[in-house]
């Protein structure tokens, strides 16, 4: 079953039009990734799902469509890691992660998922105290993505995590995603620059451009697409 | 060439008409009713300068009834203590409060947007303390402030040197850097790549909305004959802002409604309302034009201005009009 | 100069700290809206003017209910809470769409509104506002302490106090911290961000009431303008902490108090002239930001232009 689907959505920055009609769905339990080049509409697609941009068209969650505030569609359980991480610089590691928890009704089954995840990232746990300012922007990837994670999200949006990152730290970055996924059947979209990267981690693939859908498919076929090649993969 | 004659035509029509109101206002109305005209001549000018600073560089200055009030106490001292005639002081009084705003404005570039606010706000509180404190009376009269002079009606000389300053706000604005100005005001960080020396900027845009209130205050002080500390309270600024803001900032266009505004209103509040009416009057009308009209009158002239233009246009052209907007608009889908 | 005795100066120090409690009050809220929407609120002092007026009527007009000071005080607290939330969704929020200058000329206009009618519903006049607390002073040694200074100051504080642990300790004060840094993230995260917006309002509003009613009685009388200087004050105070620390402009509230209080006593020009306070309270200010523009507890902001 799709778990969420994008029919005919529009968005718009002012008197610009970012997408002009984005068709996708996403099935439940399944790695899907959004790529593009700048200025493609990949972000913008993102923050149309979850309400940070104003959009027509429609977004069904579950098979509902989705409410307009962007508080509303968190506590339905996606979860969306922006670009750039937007991690509180001046709040705690442990703060951080507590406020991901903000749409949690159940107070004292939050507070212990809190602690049960921040065991999941050891690196980031020894640090609990420190301002997250001062993390690396490694370790802040992992406390945005910690701190999705504390809401339970059903669906998880993560933006261009591989962003400033070293090769190494976002290989390590999405080996955890993928376990997630493996482990508990968490839906994740990502958007993504590294096309490579991408294709190899998700199973289906969508590529956009000028705020159009103009390919999808599976990934492994999506690699060895010709057009896909030339523009993205470089080879 | 035909669309450019009605269009200068009809900006000649409202200002030729205004010249000849104010040129005959004084020969048939009495001496207290042109009095009140005075005033707006000199609220006139001293809105000009507030412009000039907050509409189109952006700094937020709540002190401008502070450099009123330099102009004013340096057109007193020097009629009291010197033998300059009163209409020589004025443009020292602008000089002196053109200064005093141009050194100011070096701290205050260390202070941006708030702190600026803030600072001029103090400098208000701060004018009134210093002009009334006991240590320097001989200068400024103290608390009683200084008597130098009869009561006058400067009417011509107020109307004839707004007129003037009107013009060179014009020019100001329009020039090179009138657009620094507004480059600074809208976009800091590119206004700096395009060359612009911000600081200069700023300070210049501080320095001359002080001079234009101090030669209000002289006039003003040339008008009362007297000046003291609590004619220029810290609601002089917040008048003097909410003129500004009623007359549109960023353009120089309604600037006299801010200036009628100023002058009338308290008259009418009081008549019709109640002696503490004036201020809630104000804020009311303060929020209304933000959440109604943010541009004031001068983007209500704008727009009227618009309309009229649309109107005067021969109608073949306004045909032409309409077909290329038809040709924009086919070719947008692809 | 007065001649210097350790007693004199030990009485201006706590006189001093009383003084500095009343604009740690008006200055943390002042910078608790400048967190949350990024402006200086210039109608804060008068908002807790409107709430002195308030209990002035409740507490001490004659024609009013008469209440006991302190059932006033936490009353006119409650309801300058509610008010500051609603000033925030009503006259707030819609300008925020005009960008910074809308906002600050929203304030003043709320500034100039206040002031207005306070006037006009309880008249100009200068009232009567009596201290709550025992005319008796405090002796500690030589030293001569009122009880109205010891008050003011264990309320104040206390009142601060309250302010920071509810946002160091509960889930609410977390989220407003995250919505008053990130606003767009926060909804991300399930944050209700306008609420707490409008709920850091209404403590600034509680704060400036506070602030108020601690003011009135040190000053004695009441009248629509009393509160313009402490909000200079309390101005210099936040700007001196640092506009976005909370502790920034408390310290630098008690430092401005104490050292306002000690320059007036000891330093001949100005002992002449009490005048002359704020206007020296300011060009200190202003020297002091010259070589440190982010104030003594602020970050050095990587000023953009």
């Amino acid at each position: 079953m799709a778990l969420l689907e994008l029919e005919n959505v529009e968005a718009r920055y002012g008197p610009i039009k970012a997408l002009h009609g984005v068709g996708l769905s996403v099935n439940e339990g399944q790695m899907v990734s959004i790529l593009g080049a700048n200025g493609a509409g990949k972000t913008t697609t993102l923050r149309a799902i979850s309400g940070i941009v104003r959009r027509s068209g429609k977004v069904l969650f579950a098979g509902k469509p989705v409410p307009r505030a962007a508080e509303a569609i968190a506590r339905l359980g996606i979860a969306h890691v922006p670009e750039g991480r937007e991690v509180y610089g001046e709040l705690t590691v442990w703060e951080n992660i507590l406020v991901g928890a903000s749409c949690r009704r159940d107070r004292r089954e939050a507070r212990r998922d809190c602690e049960q995840v921040l065991e999941h990232f050891p690196r980031i746990a020894d640090r609990r105290r420190q301002q997250a300012g001062t993390l690396s922007g490694g370790e802040q990837q992992m406390l945005a993505l910690a701190r999705a994670l504390v809401s339970k999200p059903r669906l998880l949006l993560l933006d261009e995590p591989s962003l400033g990152l070293a090769p190494t730290v976002v290989s390590a970055f999405y080996e955890v995603v993928t376990q997630l996924n493996a482990d508990t059947g968490l839906t994740v979209l990502i958007v993504e620059q590294n096309a490579s990267l991408a294709l190899d981690v998700t199973s289906h693939a969508y590529v956009l451009e000028v705020g159009r859908v103009a390919l999808e498919g599976p990934s492994s076929e999506l690699k060895e697409h010709e057009r896909v090649r030339a523009s993205y993969l470089g080879y | 060439m035909r669309r450019l004659i009605p269009t200068v035509g009809l900006r000649a029509i409202p200002v030729g008409a205004a010249v000849a109101f104010l040129a005959t206002y004084p020969l048939y109305h009495s001496n207290v009713e042109t009095l009140k005209f005075t005033l707006v001549g000199i609220y006139l000018i001293a809105i000009l300068g507030l412009n000039i600073l907050t509409g189109y560089s952006g700094q937020i200055s709540l002190g401008h009834g502070a450099f009123i009030g330099i102009g004013a106490y340096t057109t007193a001292i020097l009629v009291d203590k010197t033998s300059l005639s009163d209409v020589a002081t004025i443009p020292l009084a602008g000089l002196v409060a053109g200064a005093i705003g141009f050194l100011f404005g070096f701290p205050a570039l260390r202070l941006h947007g708030v702190y600026l606010a803030l600072a001029t706000f103090g400098a208000a509180v701060a004018f009134i303390q210093l002009v009334q404190s006991v240590h320097y009376q001989s200068f400024t009269g103290g608390a009683t402030g200084l008597f130098y002079g009869l009561p006058k009606n400067p009417y011509y000389l107020t109307w004839g040197i707004a007129a003037a300053l009107y013009a060179a706000a014009w020019l100001l604005v329009h020039s090179k850097l009138g657009r620094a100005l507004t480059a600074v005001r809208d976009a800091p960080i590119a206004a700096v790549s395009s060359g612009v020396n911000l600081a200069l900027a700023k300070t210049l845009a501080f320095g001359i909305a002080s001079a234009y209130a101090g030669v209000a205050g002289s006039l003003l002080a040339i008008r009362l004959g007297s000046v003291n500390p609590y004619s220029f309270p810290v609601a002089l600024s917040i008048l003097l802002l909410t003129g500004a803001a009623l007359g549109g900032l960023g353009t120089l266009n309604g600037v006299v409604f801010g200036a009628l505004f100023i002058q009338f209103a308290p008259d009418f509040a009081i008549d019709h309302v109640s002696k503490t009416a004036p201020e809630v009057a104000y804020g009311l009308i303060l929020l209304a034009v933000l959440f109604l009209m943010p541009g004031g009158a001068g983007e209500l002239l704008h727009r009227l201005g618009g309309l009229l233009k649309k109107a005067a246009k021969p109608l073949y052209s306004r045909t032409a009009d309409r077909a290329e907007a038809v040709v924009t608009s086919t070719r947008s889908d692809t | 100069m007065l001649a210097f005795t350790w007693t004199q100066f030990w009485q201006q120090v706590v006189s001093g700290l009383s003084d500095g409690s009343i604009y740690a009050t008006l200055a943390l809220a002042l910078v608790l809206i400048h967190r949350a929407t990024g402006v200086v609120n210039f109608a804060q002092g008068n908002m807790g003017m409107f709430s002195t007026f308030i209990a002035w009527w409740l507490i001490y007009q004659e024609t009013g209910p008469g209440l006991t000071f302190w059932l006033g005080f936490a009353l006119v607290t409650l309801m300058s809470f509610v008010g500051g939330a609603v000033i925030y969704g009503v006259v707030i929020r819609p300008l925020q769409r005009g960008g910074e200058l809308a906002i600050v000329i929203g304030t003043i206009a709320l500034l100039i509104l206040f002031q207005g009618l306070a006037g006009w519903i309880w008249n100009p006049e200068p009232k009567a506002f009596k201290s709550p607390f025992p005319n008796s002073q405090l002796h500690i040694g030589d030293v001569v302490i009122s009880w109205l200074w010891v008050g003011t100051i264990l309320v104040s504080l206390g009142c601060v106090a309250v302010v920071f642990l509810f946002f160091r300790l509960t889930r609410t004060g977390l989220m407003m911290r995250a919505a008053a840094l990130r606003a767009n993230t926060s909804r991300l995260m399930g944050i209700r961000v306008t609420l707490m917006l409008a709920l850091g309002w209404g403590l600034a509003a509680a704060l400036s009431a506070v602030a108020g009613m601690m003011a009135a009685p040190s000053l004695g009388t009441l009248d629509p303008f009393f509160m313009l200087s402490v909000l200079v004050y309390a101005f210099a105070a936040a700007v001196l902490g640092g506009i976005d620390s909370p502790i920034g402009a408390v310290v630098g509230a008690y430092i401005l108090g104490v050292g306002i209080s000690l320059l007036s006593t000891y330093v001949n020009y100005i002992t002449v002239d009490s005048q002359l306070n704020l206007p020296v309270a300011l060009a200190i200010l202003l020297v002091i930001l010259l070589f440190r523009p982010s104030g003594l507890f602020g970050r050095a902001v990587v000023r953009r232009v």
